[in-house]
């Protein structure tokens, strides 16, 4: 099953970083990244692997959100499937 | 993987543009609870519900988070009351209205609809008593809707039904005369009533449905708005294949929650009823769509056929996005719950009378309209005629849902809080329809041909 991060901010160092280390102390792949700036904020959207996934989705989405704030991000993850039902005929 | 823009495009429309899925309805028929011992059958009630619902919330909010998506309200439908309780020798239904109001609150839902007739051509004996509970039923319930079908364009209107109605909508409003008349926001009358509606208060598990069913109602009137923002200068056609896209993305997000949701409860999944429903929160108003189209506030000339290409455009986008689409599946014009509507009435743009014209070319009807207390019955169940022709005519539903707010007059407003928000009384005409109610009888089924 795979996710969608995304992450919406000012830009700043160390935004990458943050967010991949609570992917990887649970398992969890990243298959695609992509980031650019829009409107002077940061925006990046991860395609994450969730099969080995260690550690509960809520738990993950909680860590990310308390990052989020750590950071001054926006840090949302969702199951990729709603991206494709909205997005693809 | 999706293109970067669409990803951002669908986290927009939860953030800031107020997507989300209204509601997931649990429909449950209840005709194997019949008894001839009410109270064994509201027991069977009761066990049924809080077995099949058990795990309705909880599935909910653990797809909300995995989809990051909001879902508003976990909802009940069950079979009408009036069919089960029929067959009991009780002659109140109120403790009916009871255990269903327990069984919500245990399951954790927010309301449970059903408690309801169907007379569109006469009443049985459950029916007639069925409508004599409904005042006590809803002012003595917290969770419980009400609602009773008494005309279709197959067997006409059933004037007697209408009569009746008028003075159980008068009752309700005095006996929760403490809340501004709040019961009356429970009661929902209609013409053509549908089977499968997830949205409240008419929900009701029709006779036709399966043992159990997942209904979903999705929303979104703010994405619609925002779409049609960005692009100022499109002619009607233009503005069609806009919100026709709108539709079909929201739709789609509920068909995924719907059959996700059904899935994880082991129950078939029923409809999606793709209506657009405001809320009283700023940028979640169907109003607000009508005069970003160029009306400079709702209820002007031109508003009906705005609201004519806007319900028409949801429909097609919506019925490509989902074979499963069903319930009412248009645009919501309920005064107290669309901030839009609200300050249109307050600032004298939006009449009753416009109102009903809007009706006819749009879902439901006159919803959430407070109007002066000491409205008389007869002028109620007049207003309800009007709505039941309307539809009966037309082949479509319609609904009444009236508050005479006990006490109040023109430029007071009554307070609901909550989703149900705040309504303007509304004035209504002063003249006289009681001769013409107090005939009863039938009015005829209309002839399907000959349209003009």
């Amino acid at each position: 099953m795979r996710a969608v991060v995304t992450v919406i901010g000012k830009d700043r160092t160390g935004i990458i970083y943050n967010v991949s280390k609570i992917l990887a102390e649970n398992n969890v792949n990243i298959e695609d990244i992509s980031q650019t700036i829009m409107d002077d904020f940061f925006t990046m959207i991860m395609l994450v692997n969730l099969d080995n996934m260690s550690i509960d989705f809520n738990v993950l989405k909680n860590e990310l959100e308390k990052i989020a704030e750590t950071i001054g991000m926006s840090i949302r993850i969702q199951h990729e499937d709603l991206f494709n039902a909205m997005h693809t005929i | 993987m999706t293109m970067f823009k669409d990803v951002l495009e669908t986290v927009r429309m939860i953030e800031k543009e107020r997507l989300d899925i209204r509601t997931i309805t649990m429909g449950i028929s209840l005709l194997d609870c019949i008894d001839s011992s009410g109270e064994k059958s509201r027991q069977r009630i009761y066990d049924k519900i809080t077995h099949l619902a058990e795990n309705l919330v909880k599935e909910g909010e653990r797809i909300e988070t995995e989809l990051g998506i909001p879902i508003v309200h976990k909802r009940i439908s069950v079979t009408p009351i009036s069919l089960i309780a029929g067959s009991s020798s009780d002659l109140n239904y109120v403790e009916y209205a009871k255990i269903l109001d327990a069984a919500a609150a245990t399951v954790g839902v927010n309301f449970i609809g059903g408690f309801s007739a169907l007379v569109p051509k006469g009443f049985t004996k459950g029916d007639r008593i069925l409508i004599d509970s409904i005042p006590e039923a809803l002012a003595t319930t917290n969770n419980v809707c009400s609602s009773v079908n008494l005309g279709s364009s197959k067997s006409g209107i059933n004037m007697d039904a209408v009569k009746r109605i008028g003075e159980v909508i008068k009752e309700t409003a005095y006996l929760t005369r403490d809340a501004d008349s709040i019961g009356c926001a429970k009661f929902v009358a209609f013409a053509n009533a549908v089977e499968d509606n997830p949205f409240m208060a008419g929900a009701f598990h029709g006779i036709g449905e399966a043992e159990s069913v997942l209904n979903v109602g999705v929303s979104g009137p703010g994405v619609v708005k925002r779409a049609l923002e960005r692009s100022q200068d499109a002619s009607f056609g233009e503005m069609a294949e806009i919100i026709k896209k709108a539709a079909f993305k929201i739709t789609r997000a509920g068909h995924l929650v719907g059959t996700t949701v059904a899935e994880r409860l082991n129950v078939p999944f029923g409809i999606l009823d793709l209506s657009l429903a405001p809320t009283p929160e700023v940028g979640d108003s169907v109003a607000r769509i009508l005069e970003e189209m160029g009306l400079e506030h709702c209820g002007t000339h031109g508003t009906t056929a705005a609201l004519a290409m806007l319900n028409d455009a949801v429909k097609k986008g919506g019925i490509m996005a989902s074979t499963s689409v069903g319930g009412f599946s248009g645009a919501f014009i309920p005064v107290s719950e669309d901030e839009g509507m609200i300050e249109a009435v307050e600032c004298g743009a939006l009449t009753f009378d416009k109102l009903e014209a809007m009706t006819s070319v749009c879902s439901v009807g006159i919803d959430m309209v407070a109007i002066p207390g000491d409205t008389p019955a007869t002028t109620i169940s007049a207003i309800i005629a009007d709505e039941a022709a309307i539809g009966v005519i037309n082949n479509k539903t319609t609904g009444v849902r009236l508050i005479p707010v006990y006490g109040k007059d023109v430029g007071e407003s009554a307070e609901f809080g909550g989703l149900l928000g705040h309504a303007p009384i509304m004035a209504v005409n002063k003249n006289d329809s009681s001769i013409f109610i107090n005939r009863g009888g039938h009015i005829p089924a209309p002839i399907h041909s000959f349209k003009n």
